[in-house]
């Protein structure tokens, strides 16, 4: 390839090979991390379920469990746990509008893909900080 | 031996490799249930978690906490069986596959009824 050829060809498509690239993962990371977190949650579940468990036991108990998951390690946790729900509720939704054959196109897949990414952070935000 | 049912007739109802599309549209239900009641819990319990032992005793003892969370915790954990169950039959296979499913089945079912009693428990006694 010579160079001249290789400069007026560079005009007429993107500059930068990475936003070729980052096109397709995008909807790969989200699959994958669709799996991710669905079977992080298994913990997530047992927490909450170990939580209201010592709520209907006694307030000894209670004090216990309810101090280790609002301690510094429980709130790590708890915190990624709820960015993780959110985060498979909307690309979950995503799952269930493709399953009526709607918005299945290239862009359409992309698009909804960085809608669910930036609500996925403003509904973790709002549990996290305004709930 | 003799088959006397057709090859149609002996593999109807099956399902397309394993169990096909009847456990799809199951999992796509509890998905929907879920979509709901996730809202309402998360903000029933977002709440609850940061008080006092009465406090979240008298949250969960208002019916509509109460319903909000046994629905969570019931659907999540049949959704969790379901959804867990496509993940081991993608990765683990044969008779390893047949002892992580049942085992799953056993733990999330552990989960289940024990996060029903303990929310029905505070539901009826505080
Ligand atoms: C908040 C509302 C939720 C929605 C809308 C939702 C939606 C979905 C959908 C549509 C699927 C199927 C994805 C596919 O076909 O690949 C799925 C899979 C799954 N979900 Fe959920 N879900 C929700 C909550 C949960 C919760 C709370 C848990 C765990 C306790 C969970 C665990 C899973 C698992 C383990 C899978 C299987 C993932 C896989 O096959 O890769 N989901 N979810």
């Amino acid at each position: 390839m010579s160079d001249t050829k290789t400069v007026t060809r560079a005009g007429a498509r993107p500059l930068s090979p990475h936003l070729q690239v980052y096109r397709m993962p995008l909807n790969a990371v989200l699959s994958i991390l669709h799996r991710i977190t669905g079977a992080a949650m298994s913990v997530s579940a047992a927490l909450v379920v170990w939580w209201f468990l010592a709520a209907a036991t006694s307030e000894g108990y209670f004090a216990l469990v309810n101090g280790l998951l609002t301690s510094w390690p429980g709130d790590i946790v708890l915190s990624l746990s709820v960015l993780g729900l959110w985060f498979h509720f909307c690309n979950g939704i995503r799952h269930l509008v493709w399953d009526t054959g709607s918005h299945f196109g290239r862009k359409r897949v992309r698009q909804t893909g960085i809608l669910a990414v930036l609500v996925t952070l403003v509904l973790t935000a709002i549990t996290l900080f305004v709930i | 031996m003799h088959e006397h049912r057709t090859e149609r007739a002996r593999v109807s109802g099956l399902g397309s490799a394993r169990s096909g599309t009847g456990h799809f549209w199951e999992q796509r239900i509890s998905a929907i249930a879920l979509a709901f009641l996730a809202p309402f819990f998360v903000y029933s319990f977002a709440h609850a978690l940061g008080s006092d032992y009465a406090t979240v005793r008298a949250i969960y003892s208002q019916p509509f906490n109460a319903i909000v969370a046994l629905g969570f915790v019931l659907v999540a954990c049949l959704h969790l069986v379901q959804g867990l169950a496509v993940i081991i039959e993608d990765y683990v296979h044969g008779r390893a596959g047949i002892v992580w499913l049942i085992a799953m089945r056993l733990l999330v079912g552990f989960v289940a009824l024990t996060g029903a009693f303990a929310i029905l428990k505070i539901a009826f006694s505080a």
